[in-house]
This record gives structure tokens, C-alpha cells and sequence, in this order.
């Protein structure tokens, strides 16, 4: 079976490469992690961009311009990242994108930003899919820097909506991976839920180091001691993964509120365990009602990459805003295409979404979602599946946060 | 009281499994001198030969045979590497393993893909051993405890009351001595290594299913095989048991303690203010080991039962 799909993928990278040559190429740079122990998150991304450039370009492409996806491995590394982040403007990437690591994309923000001070004429942009620490449309914002996921107050809003709905949760346990984003994560809960729910008590708020604890047993005793009627957590990759094996093993029965759930290998490690208790805040699913197209475009991500599920939508919605604001704008020259892209709103599978012009941050409908047995599309091959929790839809306005970005345009 | 109940049972169940995955280690280096840096490489491959034989017949068969195959993998690659390399002294047998670990992991890629493997708790055995403080304590880390505890008392058997044993010591100290003594030499050689390889399969299988069967976990384990068997004196046995023992405690209490600097230095004036005030206990738990080994190198640079400084 992973012959087949190594092989599949390389016949894949070649037909790109190959219809690539006859046109134009807009090269696209994927810094983010191949291998590793978050090697899968970064994986599965790849493998969605590809396939969206690969309809793109079957599609005729963008002006007649054909999209190549360049992978970097950046081992989910700052220091790392800026080393491919050469790499990428030597091998003539004009767009980056990355989303694994708010601490990478802090770095690649900086870099991007100096870069294009120093080279005019060679500007590069930031697509950022998925690093969701607000201050990249804050303070820190910058306008080669546009963000297609919802940041972790948009979604920590979501959950914590959701909780003070909910009366029998009375005590809320945090935990996180202690870096930029854990921590947004943990102060965002506890600001949030004092001011929505000034009752629950906040009975832990943990943080781990990222991508380093082996056995979160002992952490699991501890939430379970703390007798906390639900867990708030941003952990990704094989910390998700880690972190709800232990609680199937350890037994923990309380809700669990999550940014990435649906990282791989979660929803199996919990198993039967999960249904009704694990939760996640996410863009698109797909479970959903959608048109025919959407569910053939899930089908066939999933009968190419068996390994992966349809997770990342908003890969497509960024595939899809970048060819329509390069058609906009006539040409695939970063500064035009970023100018295109401000204010622009597309209808994507599962809604609206609108670049906001101001700080550059994604306005879209999110969903909260359960794990369920109940479903068309289950996920790590198993019949277990995200569905929409009862009115689990925030919409656009409601998701939406105010923000504080004072952006300095280029002329 | 539930936070040393619990941190004495997490600590040691994963203590002896980290004894399992070292104790091959200090068993090569303290036979032969090799520092194996491939050890951990290994375990990965215990674990995903377990998932292999898993899927086609069961665990239990896996248990048997996954630590055979990676133990004669290990023996393949003594006699075809190793030995050609050893003449070479010791710092190209490092070099080696070093490659050689690369190379397993590569392989585990090509065949298994990137991303894990989906290798189970048999049903068997997954399932709520005793519950304490609501807490549920599953079977299979019971089992993991008596499988490692069996491992060592198996080991010092082996080495301390056998007749093998005793040449293997004494192949150790006097090669030349047991060659003319008729013993083959170069062959007792590659059986510890293959031995401490089917070890550290045997530890992949273990642990393969509690924690996650993918192409990094032996570069996430490598570094805390190697605490061990450094703070408990390499080449150790004994010491090698110790120190997981030590490490597991001390990183599953850390866990359980809430406190913060402030709080524990307050009467130095630290407050919540400083950045340092801030950290607490058990967000330093898995940095712990690390410490634990730069303060024996720097204080018992022997370990706590080794005979050799490093």
C-alpha cells in the first residue's frame, strides 16, 4: 500500500514538473515539516497543496501559468526554517506557505518582511494555512502576511461559546505546548471564559515542552484529579495524538475541546472512547452537506493519499483566493496578486470566506464538530468521524475579532 | 497522596521500560565496548516488526518473534559490519552505528511510510487492570512491568549463574585467554550483539503500542537511552536499572508537582513576577533526565554503578 502511494506520488510530483515546463511556472515554496515527529502534519498538507495546484493547472492553470509546489523540510525548526526559506528564493519561489509552528512562523514573518525591504522588485509572500497565534494579525502584522485559518481567539471564542452554554461544566482544565502558541492558547481560555462564564474555575493550566513527552499518563492523572469537567486544548500533531492515547488508556470521560482534533492518529488512538467527548473547532468538514464536486474532491484526495484524510480545506481556499486574485490582478506578481487578495471573498465548499483588507486575517464561518460513529466520511480509516455538534455553526460575524493591526502598504 | 500513588506507578512502569530499551545497550557496551549509537534504531525495528507479525497472526506470536528477527538482524550486521570496521578502533565503530542508524530509519520510511503505523494493546490485555481515584490503571503496563522484571531476572541469570555467562565475562577481560581455550571468540561476540539487539526489539514491541510506532521514535528516544545508561554507569547492568528507575520517578513526580519557583524559593524573595518565578515544577519534568546527567557527569562521572570513567 505505501509503495503504491510513494509511487503514485511520484508520478504525481512528475506530471506536475512535466506540464510545468510548457508554461510559466509560479513557484510556490512548502517550508514546513516532512519528517519527524510532526512529519505527518506536514505531510498531509503537501499532499493537499499538490492536488489543489494539480486541478489548478488541469484546469488551465492561472492566466495560462502553471502552480509548482516545492516542499522544504524545515523539521518544524525556526533557525531550520530560515535556511530553507533561502533555499526557496534561490530555487524562485515568489510565495511561501507554511502552518505548522506559530514559533516558524514568527521567524518566516520577520524574514519575509526583510527580504522584501531589501530586494524591491522581488517580493515574496506569506500564505500562513494554519499558525494561528494572534499576533501575526495583531501587532505583529505585516502586509506579505496573509492568514487563511482562523486564529486561536476566533476559535478559542468558538469553544469557549460552546461551554458556557453548556451549565454542568463547572471547572475547566487548560494544557498546551509550551511555546508562542500554547501559551495564546491558555491566555486566550482563561480571558475568555472569565468574562463569559465567571463561575468555572479554571482548576489547571498546564503546559508541556512541544513534541517531547512520550507518556502523558501522568498529565492525565492529573486532569482527572483535578476533577475537571472538561479539557481546552491547542495541542497538535503527535501531541494530539499522545495526549488522547493516554486518556483512552487512563480512561478520562470528560469533553475534550480542541483546536486539532483531527490531527492524524487522534480520533483512532481514543477510539470508541471518543465519541461524544472529543471536540474540534475547525473551517470546513467533512461531514457536512456539500455539493457532489466536494465529496468527489474527498474521495479522491482520499484514494490518492490512503494514508490521509480530507483535513485541510483551507489549503483549497488558499489555492483557490490566490488564482482568483492573480487573475484579478492580471498576473501572478506578488504585490498585485497581495493587493487582489485584500477584501476579496470567495464561496468555498462549506461557505463565505473574506480576506480581511485590514490585518490580512480570514473571515469565514468555523464549525464545531464531535467525533461520532455516525458518519459518511469516518477518518484514520476507521468508521469513526467528525460531525457538527447541535448548533455547532458560528458564523462569519460571530467568529469574527476586532484587531488591533496598523498594516504599512507598499506604494 | 494520589499524586505519589500515581507518579509510583507511571514511574515505575515506564522506568522499566526504559530499562528494557537500555539495558541492551549497556549489555553491548559492556561486552564489546561499543557505543551503539543504532540501539535505538533497533527498538524501532522491534515495533514494527511486532505491527507486521501483528497483522498477519497475533501479538503474542509477535512478542516471540519480532525480538528474534531484530536480534538476528543485529548479529548480521556484527558480522558484516562490526567486525570489519573494529580493527579500525573505536571511534570508526561509532561512526558506523552512527550511519547505520540513518540507514534503518530510511528503510523504515521506505517501507512503512512516513507517518505511524496503527500498532494496537491486544485486545487481550486492554482493558482496565484496577482503578485508583478515578483514574483507570490499564493491564498492559502491568504486563509491560512483569515482561521487563522477567527480562532482568532472565539477564542476570544468563550472565552471573551460566556456564555461557561466565565466558562471555570472561571473553570480556581475556579474549585471547578464552580463544585458546577453545571458545570462538568473534562468535560469542556477535551473539551479545545480537542478544542486546533482540533486547531493544523486544523493548520496541513493548512500548511500540503505548507510545506511537512512526519512523521519528527512535531519534526521540535515542537521547534518553543514552541518559540512562550514562547516569547509571555504562557498561552497568545494575546501574542501567537504577537510573530508569530513577528517571521514570522523577520525571512522573515531576509531573504531579504544581509548585513554582516563586513558591519554593519564595524565601529567597523570588516572586511571580520574574520570568523565572514563573516556571513550575512540572512543566520541567521531561528536561529532567537531562540535568539528572550533566550533574553526574560533572559530580560521578563514573555513574552511579559504573567501574569506567567516560
Amino acid at each position: 500500500m505505501t509503495f503504491r502511494k510513494t509511487a503514485i506520488l511520484a508520478a504525481a510530483t512528475s506530471v506536475i514538473a512535466m506540464s510545468a515546463a510548457s508554461a510559466d511556472t509560479i513557484k510556490f515554496a512548502f517550508i514546513d515539516p516532512l519528517s519527524g515527529p510532526f512529519g505527518p502534519s506536514g505531510e498531509a498538507a503537501y499532499t493537499s497543496y499538490q492536488l489543489a495546484a494539480e486541478h489548478i493547472n488541469e484546469n488551465g492553470g492561472v492566466n495560462g501559468d502553471m502552480i509548482e509546489v516545492m516542499g522544504y523540510d524545515n523539521k518544524v525548526n525556526p533557525k531550520e526554517s530560515l535556511v530553507q526559506f533561502q533555499k526557496a528564493i534561490d530555487d524562485g519561489a515568489r510565495y511561501i506557505v507554511q502552518g505548522n509552528g506559530s514559533s516558524v512562523a514568527a521567524a518566516l514573518i520577520e524574514a519575509v518582511n526583510k527580504h522584501n525591504a531589501r530586494n524591491p522588485g522581488d517580493e515574496v509572500v506569506f500564505f500562513n494555512y494554519a499558525a494561528v497565534t494572534p499576533a501575526f494579525t495583531n501587532e505583529l502584522c505585516s502586509f506579505w502576511h496573509f492568514r487563511f485559518d482562523a486564529h486561536a481567539d476566533m476559535k478559542m471564542a468558538a469553544i469557549t461559546d460552546w461551554i458556557a452554554e453548556r451549565d454542568d461544566i463547572k471547572s475547566v482544565y487548560l494544557i498546551g505546548q509550551d511555546y508562542v502558541f500554547g501559551q495564546a492558547v491558555a491566555s486566550a481560555a482563561e480571558g475568555q471564559l472569565t468574562e463569559k462564564r465567571p463561575d468555572i474555575e479554571i482548576v489547571g493550566n498546564e503546559l508541556h515542552p512541544l513534541g517531547k513527552v512520550k507518556d502523558f499518563t501522568p498529565y492525565i492523572q492529573k486532569i482527572i484529579s483535578s476533577g475537571a469537567d472538561a479539557v481546552i486544548t491547542g495541542n497538535w500533531g503527535a501531541d494530539m495524538q499522545l495526549l488522547m492515547k493516554a486518556a483512552a488508556e487512563t480512561g478520562s470521560d470528560v469533553p475534550y475541546l480542541t483546536f486539532y482534533g483531527g490531527s492524524k492518529g487522534a480520533v483512532s488512538s481514543l477510539g470508541d472512547k471518543g465519541v461524544g467527548l472529543l471536540h474540534q473547532v475547525s473551517e470546513g468538514l467533512t461531514n457536512l452537506e456539500a455539493s457532489d464536486e466536494q465529496y468527489a474532491l474527498i474521495e479522491e484526495y482520499k484514494e490518492r493519499f490512503p494514508d490521509y484524510d480530507y483535513y485541510y480545506h483551507r489549503i483549497w481556499n488558499v489555492m483557490d483566493m490566490f488564482k482568483k486574485a492573480a487573475e484579478e490582478a492580471g498576473t501572478a506578481d506578488p504585490i498585485p496578486v497581495a493587493k487582489a487578495l485584500e477584501g476579496m471573498t470567495i464561496e468555498h465548499a462549506y461557505g463565505t470566506a473574506t480576506m480581511r483588507a485590514e490585518d490580512h486575517q480570514l473571515q469565514q464561518p468555523l464549525y464545531i464538530s464531535v467525533v461520532s460513529d455516525d458518519v459518511k466520511y469516518g477518518v484514520d480509516n476507521i468508521d469513526l468521524g467528525w460531525k457538527l455538534v447541535d448548533a455547532g455553526t458560528i458564523s462569519m460575524e460571530a467568529a469574527e475579532q476586532p484587531t488591533t493591526c496598523e498594516m504599512e502598504r507598499p506604494e | 497522596m494520589e499524586t505519589i500513588v500515581f507518579g509510583l506507578l507511571n514511574g515505575v512502569s515506564y522506568g522499566l521500560l526504559l530499562f528494557m530499551l537500555s539495558s541492551g545497550l549497556t549489555l553491548i557496551f559492556s561486552m564489546m565496548g561499543v557505543l551503539n549509537f543504532a540501539h535505538a534504531a533497533f527498538y524501532m525495528l522491534g515495533a514494527y516488526f511486532a505491527f507486521t507479525i501483528t497483522g498477519s497472526t497475533s501479538f503474542w506470536i509477535a512478542l516471540f518473534i519480532a525480538p528474534v528477527l531484530v536480534g538476528l538482524i543485529g548479529a548480521v550486521v556484527e558480522r558484516f559490519g562490526l567486525r570489519r570496521v573494529h580493527p579500525n578502533g573505536h571511534v570508526a565503530e561509532l561512526l558506523f552505528t552512527f550511519g547505520l542508524a540513518y540507514l534503518i530509519e530510511e528503510i523504515v520510511k521506505i517501507v512503512y511510510g512516513k507517518t505511524a503505523v496503527d500498532y494496537r494493546v491486544p485486545d487481550l490485555l486492554n482493558f482496565a487492570a484496577f482503578e485508583l481515584y478515578g483514574a483507570s490503571f490499564p493491564a498492559y503496563r502491568i504486563f509491560v512491568i512483569f515482561i521487563a522484571v522477567a527480562m532482568l531476572v532472565g539477564l542476570w541469570f544468563l550472565l552471573k549463574r551460566t556456564r555461557a555467562g561466565l565466558i562471555i565475562q570472561a571473553a570480556l577481560t581475556h579474549p585471547h585467554m578464552v580463544g585458546h581455550l577453545g571458545h570462538n571468540v568473534p562468535f560469542i561476540f556477535m551473539m551479545v550483539f545480537g542478544i542486546g539487539c533482540a533486547l531493544a526489539g523486544l523493548a520496541g514491541v513493548m512500548a511500540g503500542n503505548i507510545f506511537v510506532t512512526d519512523p521519528a521514535m527512535a531519534v526521540q528516544m535515542g537521547p534518553i537511552v543514552f541518559v540512562v545508561v550514562v547516569v547509571g554507569g555504562i557498561g552497568s547492568l545494575e546501574g542501567a536499572f537504577l537510573a530508569s528507575l530513577l528517571i521514570g520517578l522523577l520525571q512522573n513526580f515531576a509531573v504531579g508537582i504544581n509548585l513554582k519557583f516563586a513558591e519554593i524559593f519564595g524565601f529567597l524573595g523570588m516572586t511571580d513576577l520574574s520570568e523565572v518565578g514563573r516556571i513550575s515544577v512540572s512543566s520541567l519534568a521531561p528536561v529532567l533526565p537531562f540535568l539528572l546527567l550533566v550533574l553526574i557527569l560533572i559530580f560521578r562521572p563514573q555513574g552511579l554503578m559504573g567501574e569506567k570513567e567516560l
